[in-house]
């Protein structure tokens, strides 16, 4: 009894290390039932996750169906060298940064505003209803969200287009205009998750020690003074974080809304690195050759995760790992 | 906190410009959705010309009429609610055994699995594999397709792992543990009944996620009976308006009749966002202190 009772709490156990495999042995087989509470975990990720990570192998060969993924026969790396050199690279590359970039720019930075601000508002109606109706588009479906966008700016009748015509300018074709495409996917993104962003940076805000403020007031601080001296500064390794996670995936923006929003005539702004995949993969079932650009775009994204955070950990202590 | 002092007038302009931001932000969330509700009403001509910009104007209810009259929503509102329920069922029967295995400190191998799970928050197979893998195992075009592939999130692991370190005491645990209480008879009748709060939390983050998810059932379902409302919705209002970019020299009837048409096609959107969005929108404001909680409890790094 006194041998699970120290098991469970850990502190002992470290202890027993030592007494060797007979112990290790002994603490597996009284927790056997743990291991039916994580297996269908277990062989979800083994099977769903890692299971296609084996079908990798066939982006360096030419997949045939009937002959499976053991079968086919390898080519090296064709498929790389063939979307390295094909005239849309580029454009793939440039449109996938510069969208993930353009919506870093705008759409990281809003949230810590907007959290700092509803921090400065006093508790009551005003405060829960502002923050009740800003996380409120979190919740609307990818769908129904381009849904709104395509009917607001509809050149017929969309309210965006109405408003801007009544401010005396020509609008301009939001849905077709490639030059529109990214604001367009950006400004919709700000709208649906800015206020669900301050969640996490308000969490943070809420364990600000008051005293440090009262010192302050006393010290004659300015509340812009406090906000800017105290809140910030709390808010950093949150934001290192969350610039961190962002940089990871510089290379796989929001696929799923481009994918909805895309149409043959903003295509040259639209096009992106997943999209492409999906087009290549499942609508032209070119199977290997979109494979080859999924693994490229995953290895590029797990880099550059590796790279910020190993900067990041040599100038400050808020890495991931 | 700063009672006694009085604020000097930098401070109180500081305030003021706060408070203008934050209505502000208030407003522009707000107006659209409020737009949509009364557009959702209006006779469309006057949504289209502008007249109607708050308040709804020529009230009619057209526009769902013609929703519930169309057989494909019903049907896929059917769907959506079927596959929401056995898919949120099918999580968290995943997710919560798993993440209390997690939690516990005396669980030899807890390091791999956590590492094994974690590396594919960073790495996957990417799209195709993935599809042939589903295709290969014959659930495509079945509702496991939606379900299966996506039964767990990692990052739901995580919160309630840490939910379950963090709230349940240990010395329950021990005391149950000694009073001869099994590992499954312990996490059955002990620690679950105690985590309520965590227990809704993800019934409603997976249930969210898989009443707005339209991805999966666009690649692995073909037969349109099977179409969840995210994709009836994607026909409506998504493809619709694309095919109706198009078009050349027309003459002015044609264009005034296809104008008419495209006042009602709106009115139809209008309506059918509301219906799509309302049992998501409904529920929200009531649970929204749970959602909340399990963004906190996902922040707490661990």
């Amino acid at each position: 009894m006194r041998e699970t009772n120290a098991g469970l709490s850990g502190g002992a156990a470290t202890a027993h290390r030592h007494m060797g495999n007979r112990t290790l042995w002994k603490r597996i087989v009284r927790n056997w039932e743990l291991y039916i509470l994580i297996a269908p975990a277990f062989f979800y990720f083994l099977i769903f996750c890692y299971g296609p990570m084996y079908g990798i192998q066939i982006a360096f060969k030419n997949y045939i169906p009937t002959k499976g993924v053991m079968g086919s026969p390898w080519i090296g790396f064709d498929h790389f060298e063939r979307f390295f050199h094909s005239y849309y690279f580029w454009d793939l590359i440039w449109n996938t940064l510069s969208i993930s970039l353009y919506e870093l720019a705008i759409g990281f930075p809003i949230p810590i505003i907007l959290a700092l601000a509803f921090n400065e508002v006093r508790q009551g109606f005003f405060k829960k209803m502002a923050q009740t109706v800003t996380y409120a588009p979190h919740f609307i479906s990818v769908v129904v969200m381009a849904g709104m966008i395509i009917t607001f700016l509809s050149p017929s009748t969309g309210m965006v287009v109405r408003l801007v015509e009544a401010l005396g300018f020509d609008s301009p074709a939001f849905l077709t205009d490639p030059r529109w495409f990214k604001t367009m996917y950006v400004f919709s993104g700000v709208w649906q998750s800015a206020g669900w962003g301050t969640i996490i940076y308000l969490a943070a805000l809420a364990g600000v020690d008051p005293s440090l403020h009262e010192a302050a007031v006393i010290d004659g601080a300015s509340r812009f003074q406090r906000v800017r001296h105290i809140n910030i500064p709390v808010l950093v390794p949150t934001m290192t974080i969350l610039l961190i996670l962002n940089m990871g995936s510089l290379f796989g923006v929001g696929f799923e809304k481009i994918l909805l929003l895309q149409n043959p005539l903003n295509m040259e702004a639209s096009d992106v690195i997943s999209t492409f995949v999906y087009r290549s993969g499942l609508e032209d079932a070119q199977y290997s050759f979109s494979t080859a650009i999924g693994l490229f775009n995953s290895v590029v994204n797990a880099a550059l995760l590796l790279l910020v955070n190993g900067i990041v950990r040599r100038t400050s202590e808020n890495s991931l790992w | 906190m700063t009672s006694g002092i009085k604020e000097t007038r930098r401070d109180r302009i500081f305030l003021i410009c706060n408070y203008v931001y934050v209505f502000l932000a208030f407003l522009i969330v707000f107006y659209p959705v409020a737009y949509i509700v009364s557009a959702s009403i209006s006779d469309p001509k006057t949504v289209a010309s502008g007249e109607m910009w708050l308040w709804p104007k020529g009230i009619t209810f057209d526009g769902y009429q013609r929703v519930f009259e169309n057989a494909n929503i019903w049907r896929g509102y059917g769907n959506t609610i079927l596959y929401t329920l056995v898919g949120t069922v099918v999580n968290l029967l995943v997710t919560l055994p798993a993440a209390y295995a997690l939690s516990r400190r005396d669980f030899v191998g807890r390091g791999f699995f956590t590492g094994m799970f974690m590396v594919t928050m960073f790495f996957g197979g990417g799209l195709v594999p993935t599809y042939l893998l589903v295709k290969g195992l014959g659930m495509v075009d079945t509702m496991w397709a939606l379900i299966i592939p996506s039964a767990v999130s990692i990052w739901n692991i995580i919160v309630s792992r840490t939910f379950f370190q963090s709230s349940i005491p240990i010395e329950l645990q021990e005391a149950a543990q000694i009073d001869g209480s099994t590992n499954m008879h312990l996490f059955v009748r002990i620690v679950l009944p105690l985590s309520m709060p965590i227990i809704a939390v993800m019934a409603l983050f997976y249930g969210v996620g898989n009443w707005n998810s339209y991805f999966s059932a666009l690649i692995y379902l073909n037969d349109s009976a099977k179409y969840p409302l995210q994709l009836i919705l994607r026909q409506i209002l998504v493809l619709q308006e694309m095919g109706a970019q198009g078009g050349g020299a027309i003459d002015a009837s044609t264009a005034a009749a296809m104008n008419t048409k495209a006042e009602v096609a709106a009115l139809v959107k209008y309506a059918v966002i509301i219906v799509a969005t309302v049992p998501v929108i409904l529920i929200y404001p009531f649970l929204q202190r749970y959602f909340v909680q399990g963004v906190m409890i996902g922040s707490v790094k661990g």
